[in-house]
């Protein structure tokens, strides 16, 4: 037991703590406000405390929990919403109201509530750490695996089958040297240290978002990591949302880490609403939320980026694809400077710590595609998309290049695009993915051999309009030629009709990878089309009057169901208006 | 309230900071009363406690303090407020105490001013459109309900025109409610001050509100208290009283110059342009004190002015704000100087809750489809400008002509109106829909085919088919 020494915003220092460890939960003062010990100092400790700190007096106790912080794992943590530390928002408020209360602490995961458990193993089998015992159905869409425990395992003494809460013993375990293990389908880790896998191997599955933007120019693999710069109101949150809801991992977890709390509130009341377009079941019960809002204590935002992690590993280690976004991961970096300035250490660049770097590369490594423990070989990933908030959207800041270090994915929001409102705000030039030749073998056996040609070519066009807009802010649009104005025709069509997408439409929110195909090919072959018909001596003019160019314009309105149908239509009759004009043409003598 | 302990113990005064020794242990956050050798009285609040020692924040001018004589009392708890419905109509100073005169407010409840954290989970999602007659924000960047919406501008703007505006003419359509007005200057000139109390005279809004005044030349340390004295008072009407409250804070620039003050006098290690690293949480502890909480009929919404220093949108203060806030609105000095009133300029200005807020049954169908369309028309439009201006117009197609030609009617007729013109909703709409009727129907690429049929037509005249 220390006693309090100083008092100082989120930091205090305690004396007294002989024993203690680095990263060790304390309970400070007589309110026992959480906190964590970031330093040591002889039998002073430094504390993070993740409460606000107003009313300790120096002189009150402090209490070790000789524990790391650390987070419950086991059913009932999907479709659940904590804040950063892993206390549940809702039984928060049930016990203080629509205000947090300080001080206050809840069980992570109901105590009381009775799950299920199917065994799947048989009394006297030898399992490992990672093996699976049985399972829960946590949610009509989750199977819940409950594992051996990591430093566990041994031959099956008793197996159970039944109602069980979290706490009850479903299975014993007789070790090494007859030691007995007791296995309930709770467990617990800590969250700072990255749960073990037996492998790690290379992506090679996209991570499909229904976004055309990110799916057909800059894919992000399952296991892979993304960054999204920009700056405010560039459509950030938007964009982590659209993939929150759209993208096909089988869980995902959203860390609101110095987020808005009406965004938050926003998250919450639509999830459970939205239908996953893959299962037909509420998105809510595959997701797990995890939100800090930017006026909650500074030290749980600095863990709630931990704790997000620490969950999604635990669903990837029972074989699952999970997607965490973290939005956004400047105002973690931004936690971390204002403690490390409290603790008055040697600022590194605009004052983040020296660690910054280490810190970041250290946290996006956890994601990744891995073979689990356990003797089945599962095959789990953890694919991160982490928003950085650059300051007046420059992104020659530390947080911004620190990440881009270490993530493959870059896709750079632009405010000028968000000014027009071409939403997503992705800007295709500067945007890039590393993923692209991994995917290859998939997007060939799975769309069609041509579509990576098909992309490039379109990037190709939006190159290619880049550079004559600027002859074009020279010399106006008049001084082209027609071949290059036709070139500019179709690129506004891939860029209006195609890059841009409204999250907000019934249909529009989410393309397939084939409708995405079937939308690019058709704006494609309607430039091959442009280009014979303008050799042949029609006139652009033309070409722009014809009505197939509305009906391009409308393709993102096409239901999935229809689409097969429609784009064929719409092809047919683009074949037919373009016949009609080289005829036209043809009779006028060109 | 028991045991306040009384201290003639200071050691040191660096800038609004007094360091106390042999104090005892004194609780952080804890108001302090200071007595000066001639019997002047100052506050102040505990920035860092240790055993037997505090640092004290003085909320005044630390003139005439000195080592020998000077009185430090603590009180024993942190800030409060006396609450209390009879508060509206009257006017107090940067720390809460009446400054017109009238009599001490008789507290229904004592508050603490720095508010806990709303709990996301009993939040429910502002969407209620609220009509504010201006048809730059209700067609483009709708408020709602519990937002916060600051208004980034520059010295010389007329962004306080705009906020007396918004504030006589806001409302909700069809909703007959108490509605509240919380008003806290901070640090700006008496005359600007005074400019707000005029016009809340004028059209009776007066009764209504709840001001608070830290003037220009009253202390800078106050100013860390002022906003959150309003803030209480907007969350404890609103929740307590089930009223509707629009909070305006002007202005917020004064506000993180005082923070950087203290910061600086602290000897704390400085952030970019000299403000603290934690000046995005603590701008957070205010900003987020806005919205709606489940099962009560109250809503605090948050309307912030802020100067941006240099017009520069990306000076930490305005860069910041942006990231905390639900969107902002840009006034323009390029507009102001062409003579527009209010000059919102509408392309970096956003309402990140207007979906909520818009659409069927709250405003009209067609308008999200509709402000996208005006959206997208004035960015091309601004853009062929800018080209014209170097290859001639005469160089341009007949579209860009058209688009041209929309940027300008846009700026005069839709982003111009009258400082007491209140245009309902349907009216901007529509006069949106009049606008683009410049342009061919096959470039309204953002609205609905069924939206032009129904809203757009009308104003089409020669080319109806």
């Amino acid at each position: 037991m220390g006693v309090l020494e100083k008092i100082s915003g989120p930091v205090v220092v305690a004396d007294g703590m002989r024993g203690a460890r680095m990263y060790d939960v304390v309970r400070v003062g007589k309110e026992k406000l959480i906190g964590e010990i970031i330093r040591l100092d002889g039998d002073t400790a430094t504390i993070q405390v993740y409460e606000d700190t107003t009313g300790l007096h120096p002189g009150e106790g402090v209490e070790n929990t000789g524990e790391p912080l650390s987070v419950e794992l086991g059913p009932g943590l999907l479709a659940s919403i904590y804040d950063g530390i892993q206390r549940p928002l809702e039984i928060l408020m049930k016990e203080s109201g629509a205000f947090i209360r300080r001080g206050i602490i809840a069980n992570a995961l109901d105590r009381k509530k009775k799950w299920e458990f199917k065994p799947t193993v048989k009394k006297g089998q030898k399992l490992v750490a990672g093996d699976v015992i049985g399972t829960v159905a946590e949610t009509e869409m989750t199977l819940h695996k409950i594992l051996v425990p990591f430093g566990k395992g041994g031959e099956v003494a008793e197996i159970k089958s039944g109602k069980f809460t979290v706490e009850e013993t479903v299975c014993v375990l007789k070790g090494e040297g007859g030691k007995k293990h007791e296995l309930q389908l709770m467990q617990r880790w800590q969250v700072r240290k990255a749960r073990p896998c037996a492998d790690k191997l290379p992506p090679d599955t996209p991570l499909v978002t229904g976004q055309r933007i990110l799916d057909t120019f800059f894919p992000l693999a399952k296991g892979g990591v993304a960054a999204i710069p920009g700056p405010f109101g560039s459509g950030k949150t938007v964009t982590q949302q659209s993939l929150a809801k759209w993208s096909d991992a089988q869980i995902v977890v959203y860390i609101g880490c110095g987020e808005r709390g009406n965004e938050m509130c926003e998250v919450l009341t639509e999830f459970p609403h939205l239908e996953d377009p893959r299962t037909k079941k509420p998105l809510m019960q595959r997701t797990v939320l995890i939100a800090n809002t930017s006026n909650m204590p500074v030290a749980a935002r600095e863990a709630s980026v931990y704790t997000g992690i620490t969950i999604a590993e635990y669903y990837r280690d029972m074989g699952y694809d999970v997607a965490l976004m973290a939005d956004s991961t400047s105002r973690w970096a931004e936690a971390m400077r204002e403690i490390s300035g409290r603790l008055e250490e040697m600022p590194g660049e605009e004052g983040y710590p020296a660690y910054l770097a280490r810190r970041l590369a250290e946290f996006y490594e956890r994601a990744g595609r891995v073979v689990c423990l356990g003797s089945e070989k599962r095959l789990g990933s953890i694919s991160v998309i982490g928003a950085v908030s650059p300051p007046g959207g420059d992104i020659s800041e530390p947080v911004s290049q620190n990440t881009l270090r270490v993530t493959k994915v870059f896709w750079a929001l632009d405010a000028s695009l968000a000014h027009r409102r071409h939403f997503p705000a992705i800007h295709w030039l500067r945007s890039y993915s590393l993923y692209t030749d991994s995917l290859k073998a998939y997007w060939d056996k799975n769309i069609s051999p041509e579509w990576q040609a098909l992309s490039a070519k379109a990037m190709a066009l939006l190159q290619k309009e880049a550079e004559l807009q600027e002859i074009v802010q020279l010399v106006g649009p008049d001084a082209l030629p027609e071949k290059e104005r036709a070139v500019l025709v179709v690129t506004r069509m891939l860029r209006e009709d195609y890059l841009q997408q409204s999250a907000y439409h019934e249909v529009d929110a989410f393309a397939s990878l084939r409708k995405q195909f079937l939308m690019l090919n058709t704006i494609l072959h309607f430039h091959a089309r442009s280009g014979s018909a303008l050799d042949a001596g029609v006139q652009l003019r033309k070409v722009q009057e014809l009505p197939v160019i509305n009906e391009i314009a409308r393709m993102k309105e096409i239901p999935e169901a229809e689409a097969e149908k429609r784009f064929e239509a719409i092809n047919k009759g683009m074949d037919a208006q373009f016949a009609k004009l080289l005829e036209e043409a043809a009779k006028g003598g060109g | 309230m028991a045991l306040t302990k009384e201290f003639k113990t200071v050691s040191r005064v660096a800038g609004p900071l007094v360091f106390v020794e042999n104090c005892g242990d004194v609780g952080y956050s804890e108001l302090v009363d200071i007595t000066l050798p001639d019997g002047e009285k100052r506050k102040g609040q505990v920035l860092e406690t240790s055993r037997g020692r505090a640092v004290v924040q003085v909320f005044g001018v630390t003139t005439g303090l000195d080592a020998d004589k000077t009185s430090v009392r603590f009180l024993g708890e942190a800030m409060r407020l006396k609450v209390s419905e009879s508060m509206l109509g009257r006017v107090f100073d940067g720390l809460g105490e009446p400054r017109d005169r009238g009599p001490a407010i008789i507290a229904e409840d004592r508050l603490e001013i720095i508010g806990s954290a709303i709990n996301p989970y009993a939040r429910s999602p502002p969407r209620d459109f609220i009509q504010t007659g201006i048809s730059t924000i209700d067609g483009m960047n709708t408020l709602v309900r519990g937002q916060k919406l600051p208004i980034f501008s520059g010295s010389g703007l007329p962004h306080n025109d705009l906020a007396v505006q918004i504030a006589r003419q806001a409302k909700v359509l069809g909703a007959e409610e108490s509605f509240a007005v919380v008003f806290a200057a901070v640090g700006i000139t008496h005359e600007e001050a005074s400019f707000f109390m005029r016009d809340f005279e004028k059209t009776g809004a007066l009764e209504r509100a709840v001001l608070f005044l830290n003037l220009a030349d009253d202390p800078s340390a106050e100013r860390i208290i002022t906003p959150r004295l309003a803030l209480t008072t907007a969350e404890y009407l609103a929740f307590e009283k089930d009223m509707q409250v629009l909070a305006i804070i002007t202005d917020m620039t004064n506000y993180c110059e005082a923070l950087r003050e203290i910061a600086a006098a602290r000897e704390e290690v400085p952030g970019r342009r000299g403000y603290p690293g934690y000046m995005y949480t603590d701008l957070s502890t205010i900003y987020e004190r806005a919205g709606c909480i489940k099962g009560k009929k109250g809503t605090v919404t948050q309307l912030s002015i802020l100067s941006m220093p240099g017009d520069d949108i990306t000076h930490p203060i305005p860069d910041l704000t942006g990231y905390i806030t639900e969107g902002q609105i840009v006034v323009s000095r390029d507009l102001h100087r062409k003579g527009i009133y209010p000059p919102v300029d509408v392309l970096p200005s956003l309402s990140r809750l207007m979906n909520a807020g818009i659409g069927k049954q709250k405003t009209r169908e067609d308008h999200r489809g509709t402000a996208d369309q005006l959206y997208a028309a004035y960015a091309e439009g601004r853009d062929l400008r800018s080209l014209s201006a170097v290859v001639g117009e005469e160089a341009l197609t007949e579209i860009d002509k058209n688009y041209l030609k929309f940027a300008d009617t846009f700026e005069k007729r839709f982003i111009a109106q009258g400082r007491y013109e209140d245009r309902p909703i349907e009216g901007t709409l529509d006069l949106g829909w009049e606008l683009l009727s410049v342009l061919p129907e096959t470039e309204l690429k953002r609205v609905k085919r069924e939206h032009i049929e129904k809203y757009g037509r009308k104003f089409r005249k020669e080319e109806k088919q």
